[in-house]
């Protein structure tokens, strides 16, 4: 993925001005930055969800433009929103087979077949197949939406916030789950996070979003970095100060 | 064609070669080619995956439904040259498919139809059981309001009231004139013939004043205003709302029920003399343009078919159906559940239930009537 010169603007302001990045091929960068800074809006722009004010995404080797082909780029990334956005109306089983359905030409046992490999892959017990959003607790949703996200086998995955609101050890364990199957299905991930736990256990890299600017890099130097908000991000009461300071000095 | 199977036979051996892309985008095939392969006898089967280019979660997942497949037929199965880039995943998939069971259908079975009609029967009973807890719960609250009358929320209350009422009047007026016009219409015709079509009057003023002024107002109301509670509470409801005012102490009967209720018990009655009012005047207008009789004999027919009284008896009416509207609907709406989608349920069922309420009551008040011979 190649980012060159994107500038994201909600209501006529400026969240992020002039960003270039790229993403290697199974690599893991986790975005952070104050609420409101615009983190959520730069994931929304890359997705296409949200035109991006100038610049240009690629995707893949392709410029996914200004109005992208979502049905023909969303087959190709997962996208997990905060609160997992299953469709409330539908099983957790055919909440993963909506895109399978949908893109593919499927016969019906296989489709059950899949949904029921999904579910295992994300740590599910096998018996959620069946229960509705509702019945599940947040740990679950976003676990199912990562399986829904996971259904068509995408190579990039997008995540939102896949740790806010869950407890520490469900969130590490979330954690877990990310690098694993990052590892064995060869997943490149672009992830955006308050959780310092999860930046420093799963991101090979950090971007910080600060005065409309994208500060990126490895975990230790961006620690390093003078600027005020990044110094009391990392190093403020709750910056896990010794687990940073081993990865600066190492 | 971008993926295969190669079968090869090499002593007691069989040997098979998947080739091309095992990713979910070939599934399809894949599965239905997967399904015809038979051990055929053989004990050893070697798989090998040198020749694959790509392999995803769904196609690993269908190399080891065959392995398992096979392993059921009697045959030892091995599976070679996994690359390194491979490794993982098939790993990850024999450890994640030993946990997962395939997702059974939902429902099916010959005793479906039995149990869907005595889970709706259960269902109905409850719902008649809380709307009547409901009921007594709102009418404890309303005698403790009563008794201490400054705990009233007047200002939510009459904010109900324009909402219900002000904001209707146009709609309500509306389809009132149009019924007012079409019974007119209807009424000369059949009377025509007999050169009563003065008596299209009469008609005319007892169907509106006693029956249709009041039904009307009354459904475009469970329409409006009774759906609107349904989803203003529901709404609360899933943004826990309504939790944070009881742990506040607050009362989300007190407070978003009860304005609610008595508001609308205030404002039907004066939309049902809205209703009777436009609808007559449509009446007038055609009796006017088309039937030839004029205003002033319009009044005095008008006068002579009907008394206050029946006027009375329309309205009387509307006070019960704007409470069984009300409580329908926000009892509807403090059922909701922490979803959009029971949101929408819950207001069409309250807008379903309060108008098929309001003509039981309707049906109701005219044997009351009937028997005390009014």
């Amino acid at each position: 993925m190649r980012v060159r010169g994107l500038t994201t603007r909600i209501g006529g302001r400026v969240l992020v001005r002039d960003a270039s990045f790229d993403l290697a091929v199974g690599e893991v960068l986790g975005v952070v930055g104050a609420s409101g800074a615009g983190k959520s809006i730069l994931l929304r722009t890359i997705v296409g969800l949200v035109p991006a004010a100038a610049g240009t995404i690629e995707v893949f080797g392709e410029d996914i433009g200004r109005r992208p082909d979502l049905r023909r780029f969303g087959r190709r990334w997962g996208v997990l929103f905060q609160d997992g956005a299953l469709f409330s109306s539908l099983t957790v089983a055919e909440n993963i087979m909506v895109p399978l359905r949908e893109q593919l030409a499927l016969s019906p046992a296989l489709l059950r077949e899949i949904a029921a490999l999904k579910i295992a892959l994300v740590g599910l017990p096998p018996d959620s197949a069946n229960k509705f959003p509702a019945a599940l607790s947040g740990g679950m949703r976003k676990r199912a939406g990562l399986a829904r996200a996971l259904a068509l086998d995408p190579k990039l995955l997008f995540l939102d916030e896949p740790t806010a609101g869950l407890d520490p050890i469900a969130a590490s364990e979330f954690d877990g789950l990310v690098r694993d199957l990052k590892e064995s299905l060869g997943l490149t991930v672009f992830m955006v996070t308050h959780d310092l736990d999860s930046l420093v256990t799963i991101c090979d890299r950090i971007a910080v979003i600060v005065d409309e600017r994208l500060v990126i890099g490895p975990l230790a130097d961006i620690a390093r970095n003078p600027h005020p908000w990044i110094q009391a991000y990392f190093h403020g009461p709750r910056g896990r100060a010794a687990q940073i300071a081993e990865a600066a000095s190492g | 064609m971008a993926h295969s199977i190669d079968q090869t036979r090499d002593g007691d051996a069989l040997v098979l070669r998947p080739r091309g892309r095992w990713v979910v985008a070939e599934a399809d095939g894949l599965d239905r080619r997967l399904r015809e392969i038979r051990a055929s006898g053989a004990r050893r089967v070697r798989i090998d995956l040198a020749d694959v280019e790509a392999m995803d979660t769904t196609g690993a997942w269908l190399l080891f439904r065959l392995k398992r497949g096979l392993e059921a037929a009697g045959a030892a199965v091995a599976i070679d040259h996994a690359g390194p880039e491979l490794a993982p995943l098939l790993s990850q998939i024999e450890r994640r498919q030993a946990v997962m069971a395939s997702a059974p259908r939902r429902g099916g079975g010959p005793f479906v139809l039995l149990a869907h009609v005595g889970f709706r029967t259960v269902e109905l009973l409850r719902l008649a059981r809380t709307l009547l807890a409901f009921f007594g719960e709102v009418t404890v609250t309303l005698l403790r309001t009563a008794a201490r009358p400054r705990q009233l929320r007047f200002t939510p209350m009459v904010a109900q009231m324009e909402r219900a009422g002000v904001s209707a009047l146009g709609i309500v007026g509306l389809l009132s004139f149009l019924v007012g016009i079409v019974m007119t219409y209807i009424g000369a015709q059949q009377l025509r013939p007999y050169g009563a079509e003065i008596f299209t009057v009469n008609l005319l003023a007892v169907g509106f004043l006693r029956e249709l002024g009041v039904l009307l107002a009354a459904i475009i109301i469970a329409g409006r205003s009774g759906s609107a509670f349904t989803a203003e509470i529901g709404a609360m409801i899933v943004n826990e709302e309504v939790d944070a005012m009881r742990t506040l102490g607050l009362d989300p009967i007190e407070i978003l029920v009860v304005p609610r209720v008595l508001g609308l018990i205030l404002t039907l009655p004066f939309l049902t003399f809205w209703a009777d009012f436009t609808g007559l005047a449509g009446g007038a207008v055609i009796c006017k343009l088309s039937l030839e009789i004029p205003l002033t004999t319009f009044l005095d027919q008008l006068r002579g078919a009907v008394s206050l009284w029946s006027v009375f008896l329309g309205i009387i009416k509307a006070p019960f159906f704007a409470a069984a509207i009300a409580l329908i609907g926000c009892n509807e709406g403090l059922l909701v559940t922490r979803s959009a989608e029971s949101v929408g349920r819950q207001t069409t069922q309250s807008v379903v239930q309060s108008i098929f309420l309001v003509i039981v009551l309707d049906a109701l008040f005219s044997i009351f009537f009937n028997e005390l011979r009014i």
